[in-house]
């Protein structure tokens, strides 16, 4: 049995392709988070993005999409600032959330316009995979489950399955999924801004737990410190280059089971490149929901997600959740 | 925007998750021959590593069958399956409903709530739609003909073979797991086969196993199954023999325990700590259905797995022989295991001799009758003693019984009385 953490020579030469990769693209972890630099989480709203009926705007979105990433990325057209995530020839995969139905999932419509922007960048329709953890899943929020290769993909785990050899972190031994492992160069992470009733809330740290094959396993103390220790299996550390969490439909309470009388239209964008500020920031969102409601914060019904506290901690440094360090831009 | 490729659906629906849906195709463990087995799996593509793994199953199976005189083996291998099959999702047994379409699961002491479309811990049983089913009912992926004194059961019909098989799946995560392929992984990530209980029994008998062993992983999970299964050997005059780690609720302990005839536990350590830490489970649950056993007249056994530097200190024997004997009585059996590193916990050595004979010097010594020792083979604890003469009245070697000295269940040198299940 081989493990991530004890590396044979190919495994070792993997990643040490893998991070000259990073260094060359674009700016490695380490740098991004250097010191005295604050982190950006970019919440993108529009009021009016549903117009007068329930459906999204598809402009309307698109622009939103469009203006968070000037913000994120500080260029001048977001077409540059999606070429400073990926290279060419890269193939990128779209991890969503499905889980939820319809109601609460990772919106169609997001994805649609993501892929659009991606294409835009010069990455072909079939390097472009979205996916999650089972088919059912995809389906059932929307989309079609789709296996050519020459073409745009979209397929859960099952698909490919889970690797053999266990990744372990701290304490997680996990088999991770292929999809993520053999078929991703990069991965930009799509959850959805919502109430999980175990974990406290399940954003973009929470939403990895579809790349291994037992998250059943690590609910236990409200996710900590397991979800902090999945983000720090190699494969998820090094290909999750964008967080853009879905809040156009958001959720305060009841998840992650779609409850439709505990969504809100959020009409809001979430993204950054630390899933640690992004779901420190998703959370203060959720608690202010549930202020707003009368209903009690998670720290009085016992599931405050300190798994993204230690998220931050020393051992993990995957992001900060210091609000004194985190710069929120609204645009 | 340009066109894109047609993978969004914009008329889809939820899916409806019917558990009785058409079932789809599955491959079936044929009754006729445990070998055929090997040559009716099914042939997915394989790339280099499965196909190399596939490829070693009959050897594997040839060194398994060496220690049971020739028995072959029914491995299946790791795989993903991932067709879904009705014939596998029947409605748990213990469970209760609550508001907003989620349920509480009341099998194992975890009393895990599940949202809709969500699992529980163990991964096998899921809520669908406000209704819980275990999803692994007569899903039979591991299947192997061993000794009783593999499980191990050393006072249960000596020198028997036990029909062994296990589904995927565990209600706790020991991180010294050494079927973590199975136990740790949800059924449609491993290769299984329809075996329905009629069958399992059928396949029993005709390889002359007088009990069936729901083993491997932890037959809790997979609790209808079992029961249903050992109703349905017990129709045909074949025992059924639990091993489980007894982290379970007591409705269906008391349930279970009229149709099997005999529970090994495996009692992980002897403290909250480890259990807490090393197990994710309880081991005040563990006790009380050991208890309960015992109560409601089940031949039980008992392994303790001593792990070095966890669980191996002389105040932890102690408690545990004293408990056993005055909880449960001083001729349940009690076997300390050695470890071996595996899966989480692959950083400790294996279990020192020394430290094995010191956990059977303080268990004698606080007055057990049968004290043994596992994982070493040709070591002389490995045998049954009378506790009144002390000569063998059962000899092993490994995991095969060489004599048998007792006569009518009685010690044939001094007519002492020896607890078990003997004809």
């Amino acid at each position: 049995m081989r493990y991530w953490l004890q590396s044979n020579r190919r495994d070792f030469l993997k990643t040490c392709a893998a991070s000259a990769v990073l260094v060359r693209g674009t700016r490695t972890l380490s740098s991004f988070f250097s010191a005295r630099e604050k982190t950006k989480v970019v919440i993108s709203r529009d009021p009016l993005l549903r117009g007068a009926g329930s459906s999204l705007d598809s402009a309307r979105l698109l622009n939103m999409l469009d203006r968070a990433m000037l913000a994120v990325f500080s260029t001048d057209s977001p077409l540059e600032a999606w070429k400073k995530l990926f290279r060419p020839g890269e193939i990128v995969g779209l991890k969503v959330n499905g889980l939820a139905g319809r109601g609460i999932s990772t919106n169609v419509l997001l994805i649609q316009l993501v892929c659009q922007r991606l294409q835009d960048a010069g990455i072909p329709q079939k390097n472009i995979i979205i996916w999650d953890r089972l088919n059912d899943d995809l389906e059932s929020a929307g989309f079609r489950i789709a296996t050519h290769p020459d073409r745009l993909r979209c397929f859960g785990n099952e698909t490919l399955g889970y690797e053999e050899d266990l990744s372990i972190y701290g304490s997680v031994g996990s088999c991770l999924s292929k999809t993520l492992t053999q078929v991703c160069d990069a991965v930009i992470n799509l959850p959805v801004l919502k109430d999980h009733s175990i974990a406290g809330v399940t954003l973009a740290l929470k939403n990895m737990f579809g790349a291994i094959h037992n998250p059943n396993k690590y609910h236990l103390t409200v996710g900590d410190p397991y979800v902090a220790d999945v983000n720090m299996l190699p494969p998820i550390r090094q290909k999750v280059r964008l967080h853009i969490c879905d809040a156009t439909t958001a959720q305060y309470e009841g998840g992650p089971s779609f409850m439709p009388q505990w969504t809100w239209p959020c009409n809001a964008l979430l993204l950054s490149r630390d899933p640690v500020a992004l779901d420190y920031t998703g959370w203060q969102i959720l608690e202010q929901k549930r202020a707003e409601h009368g209903l009690k914060s998670l720290r009085e019904l016992n599931r405050v997600p300190n798994y993204i506290a230690t998220a931050a901690d020393s051992n993990h440094r995957l992001g900060t959740n210091d609000p004194g360090q985190i710069e929120q831009t609204e645009v | 925007m340009s066109k894109q490729p047609n993978v969004f659906d914009s008329e889809a629906t939820c899916s409806s998750h019917d558990p009785h849906c058409e079932p789809q195709a599955a491959d079936t463990l044929p009754c006729d021959s445990v070998l055929d087995s090997l040559t009716n799996l099914p042939s997915p593509e394989h790339d280099r590593r499965t196909f190399l793994k596939l490829a070693s199953l009959p050897c594997l199976a040839a060194c398994a069958g060496s220690c049971v005189a020739g028995w072959p083996t029914l491995a299946l291998a790791a795989g993903s399956s991932p067709a879904e099959d009705s014939r596998y999702i029947v409605e748990a047994q213990f469970y209760e409903k609550l508001p907003f379409k989620k349920t509480r699961c009341k099998l194992c002491p975890r009393e895990c709530v599940i949202d809709d479309r969500e699992r529980g811990y163990c991964g096998v049983r899921e809520n669908r739609g406000g209704t819980y089913y275990t999803l692994v009912h007569s899903r039979v992926c591991a299947a192997h003909i061993d000794p009783i004194e593999k499980k191990p059961l050393f006072h249960f019909y000596p020198g028997s073979l036990a029909f062994s098989i296990a589904t995927a799946g565990c209600n706790v995560n020991c991180k010294f797991c050494q079927n973590w392929d199975i136990s740790q992984s949800r059924p449609e990530q491993v290769r299984s086969s329809y075996l329905p209980p009629k069958d399992l029994a059928s396949l029993a008998q005709q390889n002359r196993c007088p009990a069936i062993a729901y083993t491997y992983s932890e037959p809790v999970i997979f609790y209808e199954f079992m029961r249903d299964a050992a109703d349905a050997a017990h129709a045909l005059g074949i025992k059924s023999v639990v091993v489980s780690g007894g982290y379970i609720q007591q409705d269906p302990l008391k349930k279970l325990c009229p149709s099997v005839d005999a529970i090994k536990v495996d009692l992980k350590a002897f403290s909250e700590k480890y259990y807490k830490e090393v197990v994710n489970g309880e081991l005040k649950p563990v006790l009380d259905a050991i208890v309960t056993m015992r109560k409601l007249g089940m031949w039980t056994e008992l392994v303790y797995l001593v792990v070095p530097t966890l669980n191996d200190s002389d105040a932890e024997f102690r408690a545990l022989a004293q408990w056993v004997k005055s909880n449960l009585g001083a001729d349940v059996p009690l076997h300390f295991s050695r470890f071996y590193p595996q899966y989480l916990l692959k950083n400790l050595p294996p279990t020192p001799q020394e430290t094995l004979d010191r956990a059977k010097a303080i268990a004698d010594a606080e007055g057990l009758h049968y004290v043994y020792l596992g994982n070493v083979p040709g070591h002389p604890a490995e045998s049954t003693y009378c506790p009144k003469c002390g000569r063998v009245v059962i000899k092993r070697i490994g995991l095969m019984t060489q004599e048998i000295h007792l006569r009518k269940g009685k010690c044939e040198y001094c007519q002492q009385p020896i607890a078990g299940i003997w004809q």
